[in-house]
């Protein structure tokens, strides 16, 4: 009921800001072609709420300028109404799963453009050329760039470039083509439209957006390869589309086609994707090596990166090359490195503002898409609008048919039936399609058909297929992800069975299905970290990436337990927990749900298996960080235990450390406690500025600090539902042990213990913070410790130190 | 140093390396190629369990991804060493070191040891062990056979967990 009272208030907010609209006069007209920007344009039309009055003379003491802020509160308004919207759409989860995104934005859309059309307004089109191009296209593009999963985009590299190229041009030709026929029978009354714009307007349709499925997806645990092929479609296919748009739009100014124009057609098309490849690559280098020399200024280290992704976009934009690959390959080239040397705030930031910029752009393009349903002047023709739709689907059905059985023999992983069928049916048309269609030039004189049928095209895709898919993927069994086994034989089984194939890959020298890739991975080892990455001793470049890898972990975990700070145990809970369970074992079904849990948790994961696919509303699931960040920590507390500290003393500080950084057990047993953000700032402050001559030991302690709270936060997180047999094993010794140890003397120790003792403090009633003295006999420890743990070689993440 | 003529690939080698294995002529090649650079000592072998090239190549073979048409090439001659069945023995091998056809608790004591990090205690490893094997068996040995292995794997995908593709 908590949940329905919100619910209900966030409708109320949403009716008021829609009445709110209603009150906004003052609509705006603007000249959809040419560079020209929105003109503001005044409509003293019915309206109560802004009757302006510049001057009348009488109340000079209040005021309403309207038409200064216009734009910019209009703007305003639509973004908060959609984020309003998206909030509402959350709150169930069901929702969003049954119904894709893009449907709820573009039913919003056609309310407010209801509501203004009969109020008889002209709704402000944001939709000119320029505007798209330049300023909202940029940032969903960029998103999509940055948030792929490089490795497994590149190992599937050859299907995915091959369904989104060929098939797209395969699309847009056949649509194209079919249409130009249809049109030849007079019946239809559309005899006017020429071969160049038919093959215009098909290459608008064509233009696939699926990536609303990935939700659905991944909600349902669809195998990944159709994950990595539907999103790398999406994103190729954009830049196909918006090539070809270009081309065509060219062309359509002629009248006859000749075969010269064809080929000079395709050169200019691969010179202007390759064109662009180079620029985005050059200019993703670039930013790289910028970021290698902004420790200092840390604050704006977000901003090179904006800037140079936006300086690729527009350097290709104005060689005329495709400016969407330039900043997709720029995304994916710079990534890497850039996450290596920016700070962690940096980098969330980053990541948090790219969603953000990629989420109002879509956002507002789909309200947009509601609205001009509705105000716009349509042209409907019966004929052109379902042959259309017609062809849209035979077309893609039979591209991904064609495409699958050509590709399949060279895969290691064929394309089944269901597959295609998803892959076919989930061509979803999105924001590039409706917004080139609107900014379509206006010597094409069918263009109010031509937006009507894409607006039909996209209505019908996004709606109907949209809806049905998740039904339609429940009935067709289509090959799942094997994640979620169900016994505990076939994952332990699984497991190793993974292990073993990637130890036999590694001795046959082949990572995955590449030799390029591990040709190029030699390659960036020995050079292009060198150049790229901010120069570092080896030890701590490991360590200073792996607290960051921590830090992003143990704030992924407190996130997550922070919305339940009630439900986490308390120690006391835990010891009784312990007592209760020595009793024989009764393996119940919640038992073998816990033993799930700690085997997904412990083991040892391979390194292809942690995948993580985003959708445009979330950011990335990084699981793998997780995994490497508990190894780690394995090995460097084996290797400190092997250095003499008494074992159960360090083990259970570190379990009794977990507890003060974050929130859930601290709570109940101190008042003041530390925030995550303090912690934050000690971490930050302790490695970035300082180039101490031992910046080893300070993130080696933190981690001990840190990803224990990883664990534990992980552990307290599941169960709370009660039964906490794994952190039992710790209660007991969690009270007694920290007193004794703060206590020691040995010099290790008490510069340890000086370490560690501001956390246990924290614990108790009285709270100091002690600033963090590195400890310097720990100095030697590191370099022998980090080093030689095989763990410890990530061909992600590290070079190989051989 | 040793002979290497010795140990250079004959046709004749290559030829029944590849009726027995299934693999090409040119993957036989390569994979002879790494087998060599792997091969430090030069005696033809790797490391000291005297794995040779052929041993090598059989072990690879089962990691080959099963293609159809060899199913039905013959039904009467024995599987080739991709088959699935083949590949659960391997994987079942790796379990059962002392080779009696069973994975005793220990065993699987040990390897889960191996997989899995050191925060798990004994006690809830063991308890994890029990319920795999409560879980995979049937005849009540208290050990899984290689039939109840099988059975426990059916409805995983194995030809595509344990298959690498080769190249060429």
């Amino acid at each position: 009921m908590d949940v329905g009272i919100t619910r209900r208030g966030v409708l109320f907010i949403i009716l008021t800001a829609l009445s709110l609209l209603h009150g906004l006069r003052g609509e705006v007209l603007p000249q959809p072609n040419g560079g020209v920007t929105i003109i503001p344009h005044i409509n003293p039309e019915d309206d109560p709420q802004a009757s302006l009055e510049p001057t009348k003379g009488n109340s000079a003491l209040f005021k309403l300028n309207y038409p200064r802020i216009q734009i910019p509160l209009e703007i305003t308004l639509w973004m908060l109404l959609a984020s309003f919207a998206k909030i509402g759409f959350n709150m169930y989860h069901k929702i969003t799963i049954w119904v894709p995104e893009t449907c709820l934005l573009i039913t919003l859309g056609l309310i407010v453009g209801s509501i203004m059309y009969f109020a008889n307004e002209e709704p402000p089109a944001v939709h000119t050329n320029t505007v798209f191009f330049l300023y909202m296209l940029p940032p969903i593009v960029l998103e999509s760039g940055y948030f792929i999963p490089i490795r497994h985009l590149f190992e599937n590299i050859g299907t995915v470039v091959w369904f989104a190229l060929v098939g797209t041009l395969w699309n847009s030709f056949g649509i194209g083509i079919s249409l130009f026929a249809i049109c030849q029978i007079d019946a239809f009354g559309v005899h006017d439209i020429s071969l160049q714009e038919n093959l215009l307007f098909a290459s608008i349709i064509s233009a696939v957006d699926p990536v609303a499925m990935l939700n659905l997806f991944e909600d349902v645990s669809v195998n990944e390869q159709l994950c990595i092929v539907v999103l790398g479609e999406s994103i190729f296919s954009d830049v196909v589309t918006v090539v070809l748009y270009n081309m065509f739009n060219f062309q359509a100014k002629k009248e006859v086609v000749k075969a010269t124009d064809v080929l000079l057609g395709i050169a200019e098309f691969l010179e202007v994707v390759f064109g662009g490849l180079i620029f985005g690559i050059v200019f993703g280098f670039v930013a790289a090596f910028t970021t290698r020399f902004t420790s200092k200024v840390r604050e704006i280290e977000p901003l090179f990166i904006f800037m140079f992704s936006y300086l690729a976009y527009l350097i290709a934009e104005l060689f005329s090359m495709s400016s969407v690959t330039a900043i997709v390959m720029c995304a994916i080239t710079m990534k890497y490195y850039v996450e290596e040397n920016v700070s962690q705030r940096s980098c969330t930031t980053l990541r948090h503002v790219i969603k953000m910029l990629a989420s109002i752009s879509e956002t507002l393009i789909f309200f947009f898409l509601g609205i001009a349903t509705i105000t716009t002047e349509h042209e409907w023709n019966w004929g052109y609008i379902l042959f259309t739709l017609l062809f849209a689907f035979v077309w893609r059905g039979l591209g991904v048919l064609v495409l699958t059985l050509i590709m399949n023999p060279f895969r290691t992983i064929p394309f089944t039936f269901q597959d295609q069928f998803a892959l076919a049916y989930c061509g979803l048309r999105g924001a590039i399609s409706f917004a080139l269609a609107f900014t379509l030039p206006d010597f094409i004189g069918r263009k109010n058909l031509f937006v009507t049928t894409t607006i039909a095209l996209i209505l019908v895709t996004v709606f109907i297929q949209g809806i049905t898919m998740r039904p339609l993927i429940g009935l067709i069994n289509i090959r799942k992800t094997n994640r979620n086994l169900y016994t505990i034989n076939a994952e332990i089984h699984c497991r190793l069975m993974d292990h073993t194939v990637a130890g036999i890959e590694d001795i046959c020298g082949q990572y995955g299905h590449f030799y390029w890739k591990d040709k190029f991975m030699r390659f960036n080892d020995r050079i292009l970290r060198k150049i790229l990455i901010r120069d570092r001793r080896a030890e701590s470049s490991i360590l200073a990436l792996y607290k960051k890898l921590e830090l992003q972990n143990a704030m992924l975990i407190l996130d997550v337990v922070s919305g339940d700070i009630s439900a986490a145990p308390s120690i006391i809970s835990l010891y009784e927990e312990k007592k209760s369970s020595s009793k024989p074992n009764k393996l119940l079904a919640v038992e073998v749900k816990k033993m799930h849990d700690i085997l997904s948790k412990n083991m040892y994961k391979i390194r292809q298996q942690a995948v993580s696919f985003t959708s445009k509303h979330a950011l990335p699931n990084d699981s793998q960080p997780r995994e490497i960040v508990i190894r780690r920590h394995n090995s460097i507390r084996r290797s400190l235990q092997s250095h003499g500290f008494h074992r159960a003393g360090v083990s259970t500080i570190h379990k009794y450390h977990s507890l003060p950084a974050g929130k859930s057990l601290g709570s109940k047993l101190s008042p003041g406690r530390r925030s995550h953000a303090d912690v934050q700032e000690n971490m930050s402050e302790v490695v970035y500025p300082s180039r101490t001559p031992s910046p080893g030991p300070a993130p080696l302690s933190s981690p001990l600090r840190e990803v224990p709270s990883v664990h534990d936060r992980g552990k307290s997180g599941r169960t709370r539902h009660g039964m906490s047999r794994t952190s039992s094993s710790y209660s007991d010794s969690h009270v007694p042990a920290p007193r004794r140890h703060s206590k020691s003397s040995t010099s290790d120790k008490n510069s340890a213990g000086n370490f560690r003792e501001p956390h246990h403090k924290a614990e108790e009633p009285e709270q100091q913070q002690r600033p963090l003295s590195p400890p310097t006999a720990w100095a030697a420890e590191p370099k022998d410790n980090v080093t030689q743990h095989p763990l410890l070689r990530q061909p992600q993440w590290n070079p190989k130190k051989m | 140093m040793g002979s290497r003529a010795s140990t250079l690939l004959r046709e004749e080698e290559i030829e029944e390396i590849k009726k027995e294995t299934g693999f090409s002529h040119s993957q036989i090649t390569r994979l002879y190629s790494r087998f060599t650079s792997l091969d430090k000592g030069e005696n033809g072998t790797l490391r000291e369990d005297q794995v040779n090239f052929r041993g090598f190549m059989r072990t690879l073979a089962h990691f080959r991804p099963i293609e159809d048409n060899e199913k039905n090439k013959n039904p009467t001659a024995s599987e080739p060493l991709n088959s699935r069945t083949n590949k659960l023995l391997f994987a079942f091998h790796l379990y059962d070191l002392d080779r009696d056809d069973k994975i005793s608790r220990d065993e699987l004591l040990q390897v889960l040891r191996m997989m899995v990090g050191v925060n798990i205690s004994d006690e809830q490893l063991g308890s994890i062990a029990d319920r795999t094997i409560q879980e995979a068996d049937t005849n009540g040995d208290n050990s899984i056979s290689f039939n109840e292995f099988i059975k426990v794997l059916e409805k995983v995908d194995v030809e595509q967990k344990m298959s690498i593709r080769f190249l060429h």
